[in-house]
């Protein structure tokens, strides 16, 4: 994956260092100050989630602590920053031109897809909403795939044709961005039938997950699936990325019911709080346990916040204002948050960190350099292939005689 | 060892959040005068906590309509004159006379869009406008400035729900009331797909005329503006004109936008109008102040010619004109016609103008097959065997999706329509 270069670089210096005293500065500031100590190691910690979550409907729950190893808190945080940088970049290239039509970006929920994708396997499913670049990023994507996607370049996810709302990947069940509000939903209770088709007895189901947002969340075709989800007992989760807004529109003036992890009715739920990483991997953990045991299905409910607009031509602020979002960033960030806990659990030192996000920055612009250099993707056969299966090689992506190439001669009906 | 994660949002900064955000959202909520101003659940909650289920049931968090009576009592500060038995209007025959109808102002698309319903809802009391995000204006700003005008009673915000959406407008109208609802583009029309063609259309008829949903208008932004990819550029008008007892229009610009809209809102069939959303900003035209309507289901010939007959409709007619000057320069005549209405469409204004010149060509951005294009194609050859000189053409958007890239290339533009009219000319040489 991307961004491992940072991680080695950090890992290697790390270890030069002794890392003994750091975690001792550590334990005293924060396992003292919690009177709970555990056992430790430099490269382990336990960390506190208390407050993090709430259930519905359920008689279990996420843990309230999660244990985490250095490495892999590491590359959460690497992957949060890589994402952070991309929508960024996607930002400046809007502005100057580089990209055009939609364009909505992820930076502020980035702990969502992270966390998810740190709980779960390969092999489960994921669809989502058109906010999908940093989904796609932690599936397995590369920043210059998603950028030359965003460019029309024949180097992007999906070959410049879908642009902002269309990266899918294969390899890791990823089914990708849908520009309809709410389609997903249905499709990935297609998904979860298929798992629990698919499943060996005995064993847990693999999941399907499907991310959509508070202002799609009443969407009908979701009320159906869920229906459906339920009375099946599919290992279906309902994911809503609740970021407050559904475009200009803020929760309570579009939703008559603000706690949307209640609103499976029957099928339980569970709150997280999604700016923080940790909380998101424990939750998602047991959800996926849940819900792969054969339970049936649940709701999941991201309490997270989009800094930008909706879309590039939105503002975003003239439904909320600066300070509202100002203060998200200065109280809620969900990278200075894992930055914060990196350093307080004696992982890395603001140095360190700093490093990394320097080699991530150079990452991310080079990225982007290549993805720009990626050719303008051709109109042949790129139009017209894969509009139809290729049914062995015969017909149905032959040349239709109806388009008019750029080269005349080669146009059937001209 | 036991850390805090959260360690990072102190208690104090948390709180001061709270606090903006319940003010903010108290700010709104007292703006909404029939609601009581209580105190608000946190929208965004920082120690998670349970923070609707008390608070939000005594407020009413939904929006909810005044009382009828509330309604009656209201004072009116403006001039109701339409008769609103919808069955007892005679059908609107004429061309307007744009140079009686006094002064104009320069308007563009969306800000004519925006005069038509401000008239239909000044002369309408049972009027009302709604849609995602229209209180605030609408993505393309159409509906602008009309909440300040008629309130939150008759202008207000819908969820994300296409087919609530039309089918509520379905019942409203039912009922009797004029309901002007938006689809925020014309590629999410198709949730709503069961509601249009299945209720919409068929109320009439099925209940033997008992009931109908006249008082439906269904405003949608369709068309490629350059850039707007799969799921926001698709011209769906051939879908919807499959459907009997729907009327689906599309204007070319502001000044017919106005007055197809305005008869579209009074007609006593539900329309679904459809605006070309490349010319919201970008057609500019001196627009009367009047109130004025154009008739539906009738062409318009947008400039007379001799040598091949041009049909198109909505943004196409930009492009088509040009392609006219272009084939003027080579010494070709055409007649270009606008069909306005897409159904029910006025074949006989074609079907006079092919007799004339024996060529046709058809033009529209929606794909080739099956576009509306073929009706066009089918019912002319029928009527104008005889008279045609060449093979009609069709310039259309091609099979596929819409592909990002590909927009312009996709595009039925003056080049390939010049194409086409070469090509019936020299047919008749
Ligand atoms: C069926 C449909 N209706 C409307 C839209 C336009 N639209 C795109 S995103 C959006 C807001 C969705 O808000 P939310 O579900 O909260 O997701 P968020 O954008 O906050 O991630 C709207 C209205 C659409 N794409 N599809
Ligand atoms: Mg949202």
């Amino acid at each position: 994956m991307f961004a491992t270069k940072a991680a080695s670089l950090l890992l290697r210096r790390s270890a030069a260092s002794s890392s003994s005293s750091v975690a001792a500065v550590a334990f005293l500031r924060n396992g003292f100050a919690n009177g709970n100590v555990r056992s430790m190691s430099s490269n382990v910690g336990t960390f506190d989630l208390t407050g993090s979550f709430e259930t519905y409907g359920l008689d279990t729950a996420p843990k309230n602590s999660v244990e985490m190893t250095k490495e892999e808190l590491l590359k959460h945080f690497e992957l949060m920053y890589t994402m952070r940088r991309m929508e960024i970049t996607c930002d400046n290239e809007y502005k100057a031109r580089a990209i055009r039509g939609f364009c909505h970006l992820y930076d502020g929920q980035e702990a969502v897809a992270t966390g998810i994708n740190a709980a779960f396997e390969p092999e489960d499913s994921w669809i989502t909403s058109y906010r999908c670049h940093c989904v796609a990023l932690a599936r397995g994507g590369t920043v210059s795939s998603i950028l030359a996607e965003l460019f029309g370049n024949i180097g992007g996810a999906t070959e410049g044709k879908g642009g902002s709302m269309h990266f899918y990947n294969k390899a890791s069940n990823f089914y990708g961005g849908q520009g309809i509000v709410g389609a997903q939903v249905p499709v990935g209770l297609g998904l979860a039938f298929a798992n629990h088709y698919n499943a060996t007895p005995g064993k847990p189901m693999q999941v399907a997950i499907a991310c959509y947002g508070d202002g799609a969340a009443n969407q009908g075709q979701i009320w159906e699936s869920a229906n459906m989800a339920s009375l099946w007992n599919l290992p279906m989760i309902f994911c809503i990325e609740n970021n407050h807004y559904g475009m200009g529109t803020s929760q309570d003036r579009h939703s008559s019911h603000s706690d949307y992890y209640k609103m499976g009715n029957h099928i339980p739920g569970v709150r997280i709080d999604g700016m923080n990483v940790l909380a998101v991997k424990e939750g998602m953990r047991f959800v996926k346990e849940w819900v792969g045991a054969g339970n049936g299905p649940m709701y999941v409910e991201m309490m997270t916040y989009r800094y930008h607009g909706h879309s590039m031509s939105d503002p975003g602020t003239t439904y909320r204002n600066r300070e509202e979002i100002a203060l998200t960033r200065s109280t809620r960030d969900p990278i200075e948050l894992v930055k914060r806990t990196l350093i307080d659990a004696g992982f890395a030192d603001a140095e360190q960190i700093k490093d990394i996000e320097k080699v991530i920055r150079k990452e991310v612009a080079a990225e982007c350099k290549a993805a720009k250099a990626s050719p303008k993707t051709a109109i042949e056969p790129h139009l017209y292939e894969y509009v139809f299966s290729s049914n062995g090689g015969k017909k149905q992506n032959e040349f239709p005689p109806h388009i008019r190439m750029p080269d005349f001669a080669k146009s059937k009906w001209y | 060892m036991i850390l805090r994660s959260a360690a990072m949002s102190s208690s104090s900064s948390r709180s001061a959040l709270s606090a903006l955000l319940r003010r903010n959202a108290l700010g709104r909520r007292q703006r909404r005068r029939h609601l009581p101003a209580v105190p608000l659940p946190l929208p965004l909650p920082l120690v998670l906590r349970s923070h609707s289920s008390a608070a939000a049931a005594s407020s009413g968090s939904a929006w909810q309509p005044r009382r009828l009576e509330e309604r009656r009592d209201r004072p009116r500060d403006c001039d109701y004159d339409h008769d609103h038995d919808r069955d007892r209007r005679p059908p609107i025959a004429d061309e307007p006379d744009y140079d009686t109808l006094g002064p104009t102002s320069r308007l563009n698309l969306f800000t004519a869009i925006n005069s038509a319903m401000r008239t239909a809802m000044r002369t309408d009391p049972s009027a009302i406008v709604f849609g995602e995000d229209v209180g605030f204006g609408g993505v393309f700003r159409c509906s602008q400035d009309l909440l300040e005008e008629f309130g939150r009673d008759r202008v207000f915000n819908t969820p994300l729900s296409e087919n609530g959406i039309a089918g509520m407008a379905v019942g409203y109208a039912s009922a009797g009331g004029t309901a002007i609802a938006e689809i925020q583009f014309a590629d999410y029309i198709f949730p709503a797909f069961d509601q249009i063609v299945n209720e919409m259309a068929k109320f009439r008829f099925r209940s033997g005329n008992q009931w109908n949903c006249g008082g439906v208008t269904l405003r949608t932004p369709c068309g490629a503006v350059g850039h707007g990819a799969l799921y926001h550029s698709q011209s769906p008008e051939a879908y919807l004109a499959h459907t009997p007892g729907i009327v689906v229009v599309m204007p070319r610009g502001p000044r017919c936008a106005k007055g197809l809209l305005l008869s579209s809102i009074r007609s006593k069939d539900p329309v679904v109008f459809l605006e070309p959303k490349i010319l919201y900003r970008s057609a500019v035209e001196e627009v009367p102040d009047a109130d004025y309507e154009i008739p539906l289901g009738k062409a318009e010939i947008v400039r007379t010619g001799s040598d091949v007959t041009i049909v198109g409709w909505g943004a196409q007619l930009r492009t088509l004109q040009a392609t006219c000057d272009l084939a003027a320069r080579e010494g070709v005549s055409c007649e270009l016609i606008d069909l306005r209405t897409i159904l029910p469409w006025d074949s006989e204004c074609v079907v006079s103008s092919v007799r004339k010149t024996g060529k046709l060509i058809v033009s529209h951005e929606a794909p080739l097959t099956c576009g509306f294009g073929a009706e066009v194609v089918a019912t002319l050859q029928q009527e104008c065997f005889f008279h045609l000189e060449a093979p009609i053409q069709r310039v259309c958007g091609y099979d596929t999706p819409f592909g990002l890239v590909f927009e312009q290339f996709y595009l039925p533009d003056e080049k390939k329509n010049l194409d086409a009219i070469r090509r019936v000319m020299d047919y008749s040489k």
